[in-house]
């Protein structure tokens, strides 16, 4: 079976040391989490995590299902790439003065449709949300001029079908 | 005005008695010495034992649970008392048996300074547990231990790790207690899909070969009876992996042996040619599957199971049957029509033949002049105990002889590290089974490797007096390993071979009546006199130094090449 992206949401209780037992369940399959996110979910007091795997299907198959086993988690779902909307968000921080001095950086800015955060005399900060594509050929684009900071957040996405995870959660009350 | 409040550590006591626990394994040490104070103030409602090590406190809580079916419990101090849980721990874990630990921890204001005896034991735990809570707070005592015992005997069970920092141990609680019913996140029971048993009955009623596979889940879902109304109803035979071993009693003429790597050759290559194979309440290991490449690839599979993380992990199922498998086999039971599948099963009798001339007959009634059978010791016993024992096997050769020849005629009687495979278990376990069902025999079978790893636990029988029995196979190898060194290693024996002290002067050293055999002629009277003795008894018996175990599915190949020499 061949390997593929996978997105898996997990909503669980918002508890200490969940995130450990979750983890430890990729790393007994010696798998690494390309991405993690941990937030508030739709429902109040509920976590959702959005972890991003790359493996076969057999296999997210099994894990999400011992994701699922965990005492803390209520329900755990995993979908590929055409079953979600996704995306990333990143920022960089770049030298003020290429902002005058290089006029391309503009450009490249209002291409990109990023977003100026703040402007110090020092340095500029430029937010971009996106698919992890679209992120890499800004940081692409941006490198040249020198990038005194960047940072990506791990994926956040939802699902294009609904999750019946609100009506589980009444049932359960 | 009289204070209504206790400390967290009664608090700890309160709790147990709640649940109905009356005895406890640990062992004291600084974190944990509040609750051991209320365990002297409370002895005459709640027995603790003393063990020699926590690993031993773990097995013999495995080993009051196994042989019980009730949740076992142990405690120990922080740090290294903790990490001495966690082989055991795994052990639960993996084998599925419901147990609570109790840890103490360094005070809630000394977390994560590596103070003395810290340890992070939930970091460690939590790989190995069903549930693990630190509790930092005496008021939070009552609602986790609840929860503990809910999450650690529901579903399918596993072991529960509760930290109690100092602080929470001293503190003062309005004591309240409400046993838990249930947790939101947590569903235990699926619910029986009714359209599923009978899509499973349609798919058994029109098989040729229908062939009934069993592990742990008959036993721990109580099912045993509806395990057997089924298999004479429909005429399956039925084979057994070692944990679902004395679910079926020996002799009963549908129980065609034991699966897998050691098992019976009927039931490994009859996998391979039955049209229609039926899982009860087990989970495919390894060990019973051989390669997942080609087992079972010619039948449709139906899987009945508790813990829906285990469909489709290794074997690929036509049908599931997702729930508590009592509720399942009543509910498939009246759909099943009436078969004997007479020439189906005739199939295992002649492979149980060609089993018996080239292993059996030898192991159990050795022919030539050598040393006596680790096979012929099991069915002295057998014997004399008219398989009315609780046999407790450690880890090896030893452990698939008692396996594969111990003779069972009741349920919750076989006691064995399945699926971790942990030397050592088999003395400390024995103990728990027996003050468990103090009115069974318990029958250890240890060899001489696995009886180093715990043999300080005979100070624990020796003070309690509690009598169980004692059978050190000794081969003076590591046999197990050995033989896998004879056979894939070209014989090279690297670090198998033992030089064993002399275990009846140790045994005899803790007041425990021993005896150490070399003969054929003695093994009769020897086994007699063990089962007799109404006190603890070591038995050492000298067995052939090199013989190997078959039948034997090598690793990595199907169960059709399982080997018979």
């Amino acid at each position: 079976m061949e390997n593929k992206i996978f997105t898996i949401s997990v909503y669980s209780e918002n508890n200490v040391g969940l995130l450990n037992r979750i983890s430890g369940i990729f790393l007994k399959r010696h798998i690494n989490i390309l991405s993690l996110n941990v937030s508030e979910s739709e429902i109040e007091n509920v976590s959702r995590f959005i972890i991003v795997v790359n493996t076969s299907e057999k296999w997210v198959k099994n894990i999400v299902g011992q994701i699922e086993k965990q005492i803390e988690v209520i329900k755990a779902f995993y979908h590929i790439d055409e079953e979600t909307i996704f995306l990333e968000s990143a920022i960089f921080k770049i030298e003020s003065s290429l902002l005058f001095d290089e006029r391309q950086i503009q450009n490249i800015i209002k291409e990109s449709h990023s977003e100026i955060v703040t402007v110090s005399r020092d340095f500029f900060v430029i937010s971009k949300s996106g698919k992890r594509s679209e992120i890499e050929d800004l940081y692409k684009k941006l490198k040249p001029f020198g990038i005194m900071q960047f940072v990506r957040s791990g994926r956040i996405s939802v699902s294009k079908e609904k999750m019946e995870i609100t009506t589980l959660l009444e049932e359960l009350k | 005005m009289k204070n209504n409040k206790i400390s967290g550590a009664e608090a700890v006591i309160r709790c147990l008695l709640e649940e109905g626990v009356d005895l406890v394994y640990g062992y004291p040490g600084g974190a944990i010495m509040p609750v051991y104070d209320e365990l002297y103030k409370f002895k005459d409602e709640l027995h603790h034992v003393l063990v020699r090590h926590e690993q031993g406190a773990t097995h013999a809580a495995q080993g009051y649970a196994r042989a019980t079916g009730k949740v076992g419990v142990a405690i120990a101090t922080s740090g290294p008392g903790a990490t001495n849980l966690v082989t055991g721990i795994a052990d639960a874990q993996i084998d599925s048996t419901p147990m609570v630990c109790i840890t103490g921890q360094v005070g809630k204001h000394l977390l994560g300074s590596d103070a003395f005896q810290e340890t992070d034991i939930i970091g460690i735990s939590t790989p190995v547990t069903k549930w693990n809570y630190q509790i930092t707070e005496a008021s939070e005592i009552p609602e986790i231990i609840a929860k503990a015992f809910f999450i650690a005997k529901s579903g399918r069970p596993g072991p529960v790790l509760i930290d109690i920092t100092k602080n929470a141990q001293f503190d003062e609680l309005e004591f309240n207690y409400k046993k838990c019913t249930g947790i939101r996140s947590y569903n235990p029971k699926p619910t029986l899909n009714l359209e599923k048993v009978k899509e499973a009955a349609d798919l058994i009623n029109s098989a040729k070969k229908p062939y009934i596979i069993f592990g742990q889940g008959i036993i721990l879902g109580q099912a045993e009876a509806e395990l057997k109304i089924l298999i004479e109803k429909s005429g399956i035979p039925a084979a057994w992996t070692i944990l679902g071993l004395s679910a079926l009693p020996t002799d009963h003429p549908l129980n065609v042996g034991m699966l897998g790597m050691h098992g019976n050759y009927g039931p490994n290559v009859l996998t391979n040619e039955c049209d229609v194979l039926i899982a009860l309440g087990m989970r495919f290991d390894d060990r019973v599957t051989g390669n997942l490449a080609t087992y079972a690839k010619q039948a449709k599979v139906i899987h009945f199971e508790i813990d829906p993380s285990e469909i489709d992990k290794n074997v690929k199922t036509n049908v599931a049957v997702l729930a508590d498998v009592k509720e399942s086999l009543q509910a498939l039971i009246p759909l099943i029509e009436s078969k004997t599948h007479e020439s189906w099963h005739n199939e295992f009798k002649e492979k149980y033949k060609i089993e018996f001339e080239t292993v059996i007959k030898e192991e159990l009634t050795p022919s030539k002049n050598g040393g006596i059978s680790m096979g012929e010791t099991i069915e002295m016993i057998n014997k004399h105990s008219n398989g009315d024992a609780i046999i407790v096997s450690d880890v090896g050769q030893h452990q698939m002889f008692a396996c594969r020849y111990a003779k069972f005629n009741w349920t919750k009687s076989n006691i064995t590290s399945g699926g971790l495979g942990t030397m050592g278990f088999a003395l400390p376990a024995s103990i728990g089974a027996k003050m468990g069902m103090p009115n069974r025999e318990v029958v250890a079978i240890i060899g001489d490797g696995g009886f180093q790893m715990t043999i300080q636990e005979l100070g624990t029988i020796f003070q309690t007096k509690v009598p169980v029995k004692i059978v050190v196979l000794n081969n003076e190898f590591l046999g197990m390993v050995r033989q896998w060194q004879e056979l894939f290693f070209d014989s090279r024996y690297a670090s198998t071979i033992m030089t064993n002290p002399n275990f009846v002067a140790i045994a005899e050293g803790y007041h425990i009546k021993s005896k150490k055999i070399t003969k054929r002629e003695e093994l009769d009277g020897a086994v007699a006199e063990m089962l007799a003795s109404k006190d603890s008894y070591f038995l050492e018996v000298m067995v052939e130094k090199e013989n190997n175990v078959f039948p034997m599915i090598p690793t990595g190949a199907s169960v059709s090449d399982i080997r018979l020499k």
